[in-house]
């Protein structure tokens, strides 16, 4: 069928074999091919990766490996063999038997994937019942203390929302292999978590299966994190298989168009590249913004924002009329100096966000201060808040939240013209156009509306707005998070190219330290509220000084492979 | 033919001769639609709202303009000779206890409980979305007031609480639409507020907002601007369907004979009417009250089809 | 937990103090004098009137009338019918008739509501699902009144399946056919409300996750999806307790039940002014009781809730 079939047949069989997989799913709209010709196999013990964007079909081709197709979608074509099993229309008896016994899951989101009104321990027992296992107290605590979660005998009385996204993400894991599968689909399964998190879970998952000889078919966007974590990898792209082979051999050479786009943008493998790029004195045009010259004159260049203690407390509600104190930033101080980057790194409740908030004068800080330009903006009276919205401009993460769905492109981007009494109708309409110019979307967006946008033309849109009145600040609360990798590197360069232009200057509020790697100038990493470490990007990256900085390099997924420096 | 071999083998796709396309490239196909154009689109191929739709549009003729439906006269004087007398020429539906056209009392009396609905749901969104969406918006003290006195009206269900002021001395011997209307507000606006309160906290700390905000809109013309409009949906909704539940509540007032006065032509007051002599003469009952129902129905199956349309993960399926 | 019952507690104070002070305040503060607005259109009986003053305090200060009010309303200290009789003795004999009226009604809502939303969730977009919910919309459109007759009418007197009305011994097997057409509105809500809470569970995670753990279709229904969809609807029960009774003043008026509401409904068409509010005060100080058990019962049945 494919020209590639030409070795003499040696490996061991398959555990499992997909071929020519095509599915497809009933909409409104008619029959969508969700995935077309997909060829995969996964041999005993093996773990092989499934890379690819959303809506690229890796989960849809995973999920219908163990019959979880939603109601809409159905294999319209092709085979699922497991162990020289066809189980491509299993009836519903064979695959319940199959499933939990055979073929274990461990799914996304930790939070949603645990159901909210029973004990943990209850929904590890009724795994182990419903294949045939021994059932007891015991076994539900065997089974959740393997899967990593201390106390397991007492944890199990507890329900999901009295535990960590980790302790959860543990749970699920319990509950994946607690009937000893075959073969494990592990669906993006810590993408939810906190890096340093994510990276022992990961850890852990991959020395438990090895214990137990069981074959991982593992699904992710983030390509350094599949090259890390399986033998193999299979890229997908719109429902297709791109391109399949060794892990590393891909990342080192790989050959389809797609694939090299995809290793080219993938920020943790990229930031080894730009370092290397950098020690060189040449700047990769795509991934790095200011060339070595103007490297240096930054150096010195004046603070354009400086905070100096800032503290927020909230105080929370405790009970009938009592409050406690949360400290969500504690003593930070950082600056961003004109025309570069600083970029605010941390986990999920180390405070950035708060710390972004109160630079935009959204919140009002307990104590500490807000230099913009050398005056306190904790200060500012009405008029002069008014003349600071317009020279520091945010930029928020989630595209589909940060733009009004009942404005069109136009509304949405003239409003802060319009709002600051700028021009006239024709010459904000004008500016509108050179602004979408500036981000590189055609003016014929101007009528459309944000649903009818994908994700990174929102952000575009998003970052034009920003810049309509022309700031000098631009904060950007994890404004690519949300993206796919692609996209994220389209975004990270326009930003980087506006800078350049407009000298503008960026604080970067980011859990993602491979971007900050691609962007920043200077880094100001926070944990629980506090500042552990500042200095520059180089600085920071090459020779941490804190512990919990170097915790966070060393999870970025891909940062322990060994890439030639040049691989594109 | 077996592929293990294909297993450790570097497999690549042949590559379209078109080449990959850009990433995230603009698609210009269809035209420019608002969300409120899209729901538009999905709710004129329902047949629920279509249905409703023209029903309520035949139900404000028949209110507007009842002489076209009818040739008795609005005042048609009422022969005891006919009382409870079947269908006959011109009669359709036959006659009333009191010997009155049960069609030509059907007709006019569509307009006392269409005005009833209709007035007291703009009175009572008015009221009570003003109220839930500050209360929603600003928080605080004020959200706490709002959400008790909502409590405390709540507690006194529609009926009762109308009962309670129906019965009173001045509301008894001033009997007017005007009067049930305002009853019903009273007891009628907590609910719409809860939804407005809902529905604006929802959107209040959305990200558009927090960036408007940033540009400079200050915080009221935030709510008027972006957080208003966001949040009308549910509301739209929760106001077509309470329409028809104040007609019923017109007509239950009326029907325990605190409602409207005898002498405005209504269907709660024909049922009313009508119960006595129920045996001997269903139509007389079961005309008004199907007319009755068939209207309230129409606003509920409206409001239905309009929640289906904006609903998005309704439209994701 | 304990926090979260002494929250909800103290908001009920303030709303059982409200709606009782609204009440009275409609009654005795609006302009007109309160004795002969409490007679309505009938003529002033001197005796009464006097043994309304009293009952009411009118000579008193506002404030000090409405806190006598309410000491006799936790007293049941109620006042005396315009025959004569204490309206609390009357309300002993009839509370229990509603009281078996409303949880008739109850169960019928429950039972059919939550079997038909169930069914018509699983197969959702399916045509029973499709006949259910505008079967649905169609009982909630016709007004209780409606309904009451038209059930009296088919099945009472047309197919003489049962007796139109109740009479005074009010037994369970009587009051069947009045609580349908009590409960019928709220069991097409409650129908809705499962049908809708059903599919929301249906394509929840974790139902997906169960499922892929190797349990049974059947299991995964009823541990995971029903288990979860009933808690807004057990939820919706129990307000609907409340309601239930203060609603069934047109039904109980229609098959002649001698319970609250047909007590009510005579006081309104009588105009009975001091029975109407005693009786009023009394269910809404049952409304507000049976709000703050849902309020309990949430918690027990929502886990996420007690820790709060």
């Amino acid at each position: 069928m494919t020209s590639n079939a030409l070795q003499p047949d040696t490996d061991p069989a398959p555990l499992l074999d997909i071929r020519s997989l095509a599915i497809s799913f009933e909409t409104s709209n008619g029959t969508v091919d969700a995935v077309q010709d997909a060829n995969l196999s996964v041999l005993p013990g093996e773990t092989v990766a499934i890379v690819g964007e959303s809506g690229s079909g890796k989960s849809t081709t995973a999920l219908a490996a163990i019959g979880l197709l939603p109601g809409n979608g159905h294999v319209s074509g092709g085979q699922i063999i497991f162990d020289g099993e066809d189980i491509t229309h299993a009836g519903p008896k064979r695959i319940v038997e199959l499933r939990g016994n055979s073929i274990g899951m461990v799914p996304q989101d930790p939070m949603s994937n645990l159901n909210p009104v029973w004990k943990i321990g209850f929904q590890v027992r009724e795994t182990l019942k419903a294949n045939g296992r021994p059932s007891s107290d015991e076994d539900v605590a065997r089974v959740l203390s393997q899967a990593g979660l201390p106390d397991a005998g007492s944890r199990a009385k507890q329900y999901p929302h009295e535990f960590s996204g980790g302790m959860r993400q543990r749970a699920l894991i319990a509950i994946g292999l607690s009937c000893s599968p075959r073969l494990l689909i592990a669906d993006e399964p810590t993408s939810a978590l906190d890096v340093t998190v994510q990276r022992q879970i990961l850890d852990h998952l991959a020395s438990l299966t090895r214990e137990m000889g069981t074959a991982v078919l593992l699904i992710t966007h983030d390509l350094g994190l599949a090259a890390e974590r399986a033998q193999r990898v299979v890229v997908m792209y719109k429902g297709r298989v791109v391109e399949s082979g060794p892990a590393l051999e891909i990342l080192r050479n790989p050959q389809h168009p797609y694939t090299r786009r995809l290793v080219d943008s993938a920020p943790s493998l990229a930031s080894k590249r730009i370092d290397t790029a950098k020690a060189r004195g040449l700047s990769a045009p795509d991934l790095l913004a200011a060339d070595p010259g103007q490297q240096s004159g930054k150096a010195t260049a004046a603070d354009v924002i400086e905070v100096r203690n800032l503290t927020k407390v909230f105080k929370l509600r405790s009970g009938l009329g009592r409050h406690a104190d949360f400290r969500a930033v504690d003593d930070v101080s950082f600056s961003v100096k004109k025309g570069t980057t600083t970029a605010v790194v941390g986990e999920s409740g180390s405070g950035k966000s708060t710390v972004a908030r109160m630079v935009l004068n959204l919140e009002t800080p307990t104590s500490g201060s807000i230099l913009f330009d050398g005056v306190d903006i904790t200060t500012l009276d009405k008029k002069k808040l008014f003349e600071f919205r317009r020279r520091v401009q945010p930029i928020f993460q989630d595209p589909y939240g940060s733009l009004d769905p009942m404005y069109n492109i136009f509304h949405t981007i003239e409003e802060p013209l319009r709002v600051h009494g700028i021009g006239n109708k024709e010459s904000r309409s004008r500016k509108v156009r050179e602004l979408l110019d500036q981000v590189a979307l055609p003016s014929s967006v101007m009528r459309r509306f944000p649903n009818e946008l994908s994700g990174g033309q929102r952000q575009r849109v998003a970052v034009a707005r920003a810049l309509a009145l022309d700031p000098e600040v631009v904060i950007c609360d994890e404004a690519v998070s949300a993206l796919d990798v692609l996209v994220q590197a389209q975004i990270l360069n326009l930003l980087a190219e506006l800078q350049a232009d407009l000298g503008l200057s960026y604080l970067f509020i980011t859990h993602d330290l491979a971007v900050v790697r691609q962007i920043a100038d200077d880094v100001c990493v926070m944990q629980k509220g506090k500042v552990v470490e500042t200095g520059t990007t180089d600085e920071v990256f090459n020779s941490p000084k804190q512990d919990y900085t170097r915790a966070l390099l060393a999870a970025i997924p891909g940062a322990g492979l060994d890439l030639p420096p040049e691989a594109a | 033919m077996s592929k293990n071999q294909r297993t450790q083998e570097h497999f690549v796709a042949p590559v379209d001769s078109a080449g990959l396309p850009e990433t995230d490239a603009v698609q210009d196909g269809r035209e420019p639609l608002s969300m409120w154009g899209e729901a538009w689109r999905n709710l004129r191929r329902r047949p629920l709202f279509i249905i409703s739709a023209l029903l309520i549009l035949l139900i404000v003729a028949v209110a507007a303009f009842p002489q076209l439906f009818t040739h008795t006269p609005a005042d048609g004087a009422c022969y005891l000779a006919d009382s409870n007398a079947g269908p006959a020429p011109g009669h359709p539906l036959g006659f009333t206890l009191q010997g009155c056209d049960v069609y030509a009392r059907l007709i006019y009396g569509t307009r006392a409980s269409l005005l009833v609905g209709v007035i007291t749901t703009v009175c009572v969104v008015v009221l009570g979305g003003s109220l839930g969406a500050l209360a929603g918006y600003y928080g605080g003290w004020l959200d706490a007031v709002i959400a008790r006195l909502g409590d405390i009206f709540f507690a006194l269900p529609l009926i009762l609480g109308a009962i309670i002021v129906m019965q009173l001395p001045m509301f008894r011997e001033n009997r007017n639409i005007w009067t049930v209307v305002l009853t019903l507000v009273v007891f009628g606006w907590p609910q719409i507020a809860r939804i407005t309160r809902g529905a604006v906290i929802s959107v209040r700390n959305a990200d558009f907002v927090v960036a408007s905000r940033a540009l400079g809109v200050s915080k009221f013309q935030a709510l008027v601007k972006h957080v208003l409009p966001n949040a009308l949906a549910p509301v739209i909704v929760t106001a077509t369907i309470s329409l028809g539940t104040f007609i019923v509540a017109e007509a239950t007032l009326s029907f325990l004979g605190i409602g409207l006065p005898p002498d405005i032509m209504s269907w709660g007051n024909d049922i009313s009417a009508a119960q006595t002599s129920l045996r001997a003469n269903p139509a007389a009952l079961l005309w008004p009250a199907g007319a009755l129902s068939v209207t309230v129905l129409s606003f509920i199956m409206l409001g239905d089809a309009v929640r289906d349309a904006l609903d998005p993960k309704a439209r994701k399926l | 937990m304990t926090r979260y019952i002494a929250r909800r507690v103290l908001q009920m104070i303030p709303v059982f103090f409200g709606a009782t002070l609204l009440v009275y305040f409609l009654v005795f503060s609006l302009p007109g004098d309160p004795i002969a607005a409490l007679f309505g259109d009938r003529p002033v009986n001197e005796v009464v009137a006097a043994q309304l003053r009293e009952q009411y305090n009118l000579d008193q200060p506002f404030i000090v009338q409405y806190l006598l009010y309410l000491k006799n309303l936790l007293t049941f200290n109620l006042g005396n019918d315009f025959s004569g009789r204490p309206v609390a003795e009357v309300l002993g004999q009839i509370f229990p008739v509603t009281m078996r009226l409303a949880v008739l009604a109850l169960l019928f809502e429950a039972v059919f509501g939550i079997v038909f939303g169930l069914i018509a969730g699983l197969k959702k977009g399916r045509i029973f699902d499709a006949t259910v919910l505008f079967v649905s919309l169609v009982v909630i459109a016709i007004p209780v009144f409606v309904l009451g007759f038209l059930l009296q009418f088919i099945i009472g007197v047309k197919l003489g399946w049962a007796s139109p009305t109740v009479g005074a011994s009010a037994g369970w097997s009587d009051l069947i056919l009045p609580a349908v057409v009590l409960g019928l509105a709220s069991f097409a809500y409650v129908l809705r409300l499962t049908r809708t809470s059903v599919i929301e569970n249906m394509n929840a995670d974790y139902v997906r996750t169960a499922t892929a753990k190797g349990l049974s279709r059947g299991r995964v229904v009823t541990v995971h999806i029903l288990r979860n969809s009933l808690i807004p609807v057990i939820t919706f029960l129990g307000a609907d307790l409340g309601a239930l009774m203060g609603g069934a003043i047109v039904t109980e008026g229609i098959f002649n039940v001698p319970g609250v509401g047909q007590k009510l409904y005579q006081a309104v068409i009588r105009g009975e002014g001091p029975t109407i509010v005693s009786i009023v005060s009394v269910l809404v100080l049952v409304y507000v009781v049976a709000n703050l058990l849902v309020d309990l019962l949430y918690a027990w049945l929502d886990p996420r809730i007690r820790y709060e």
